[in-house]
């Protein structure tokens, strides 16, 4: 139960800073990927921010024995660049170039009531379960 | 451009970095929303609980901000780039292990080759194509 508290904090802490930040409205994301536009740097300000906290953070949690509420840390083990890695990476980045929109504020917008915004979270989670049955056909070595 | 917007996307940004650190401390995982949404796709037993609280979290901040500040209504673009994009970002962001947020905070955060890589991947064609839909191809979406 406290794991699930913890991850509905978090994910409620996150949403807020999508919102806070202007991520969540696809027009923001777009005039930041705009660059022969009116191009808005605001983007890059969210980013720096949120990495900034994560990496002075991490220093000193990844120095811990095991996280708070966990017996250890899962992170990523795999370290090669692969051809999986910068086509999956193509492919979000053509789709966040056509919409706008990328995974965490697509569904924090589905509860504001926009068709648009449900048509997105539905097709991409098409694609998700569609990678999940790619993955079961042809898995990563 | 004014200060307040930037200072509002620094602080949700600050935000959006301290729920990512928040539960990488609390529970030692990486907070990225494809990961943690398509690792419900098709759900694991055992696994279940943190991945429906987190979305559950994510889904209630965004009821917050519809309340506080709105969400947007809608997105541009036909339904058909809407559908395209969203299938694209599911698979992609999958098929590339991560998004914005696993590969662009936590990733980035932890100084992860793999995921400069690919945060410099999609933001490259992010930027590409909204270049040729915007600049190029303008109106035929």
């Amino acid at each position: 139960m406290r794991s699930v508290l913890i991850a509905f904090a978090c994910g409620l802490v996150f949403a807020l800073g999508l919102g806070l930040s202007g991520m969540v409205d696809p027009r923001n994301v777009l005039a930041f990927l705009d660059l022969a536009g009116a191009w808005e740097p605001n983007l890059m300000l969210v980013l720096g921010g949120a990495v900034g906290v994560y990496a002075l953070g991490a220093r000193q949690v990844l120095a811990w024995p095991r996280p708070w509420d966990g017996l250890r840390f899962q992170l990523p083990t795999r370290r090669k660049l692969d051809p999986r890695l910068l086509i999956g990476a193509a492919m979000f980045g053509v789709g966040w170039g056509l919409t706008g929109l990328c995974p965490g504020p697509a569904l924090v917008g589905f509860v504001g009531g926009s068709a648009d915004i449900w048509i997105f979270v539905a097709a991409m989670l098409v694609g998700m379960a569609g990678f999940s049955l790619f993955n079961r056909v042809a898995p990563a070595r | 451009m004014q200060l307040l917007p930037l200072l509002a996307s620094l602080a949700g940004g600050l935000l959006i970095g301290a729920a990512s650190l928040g539960l990488l401390a609390l529970s030692g995982r990486v907070a990225g929303i494809s990961g943690i949404v398509g690792g419900l796709l098709p759900p694991q037993r055992g696994d279940l609980d943190w991945r429906l609280g987190f979305l559950a979290g994510l889904l209630g901040g965004g009821l917050l901000l519809q309340a506080l500040v709105g969400l947007p209504d809608g997105v541009s673009g036909s339904r058909a780039v809407l559908i395209v994009g969203g299938l694209l970002v599911g698979f992609g962001t999958r098929l590339g292990n991560g998004c914005t947020s696993g590969h662009g905070v936590c990733g980035i955060g932890r100084a992860s080759p793999r995921s400069f890589a690919a945060v410099l991947t999609f933001m490259s064609f992010g930027f590409l194509t909204v270049f040729l839909t915007r600049h190029m191809f303008g109106g035929l979406l």
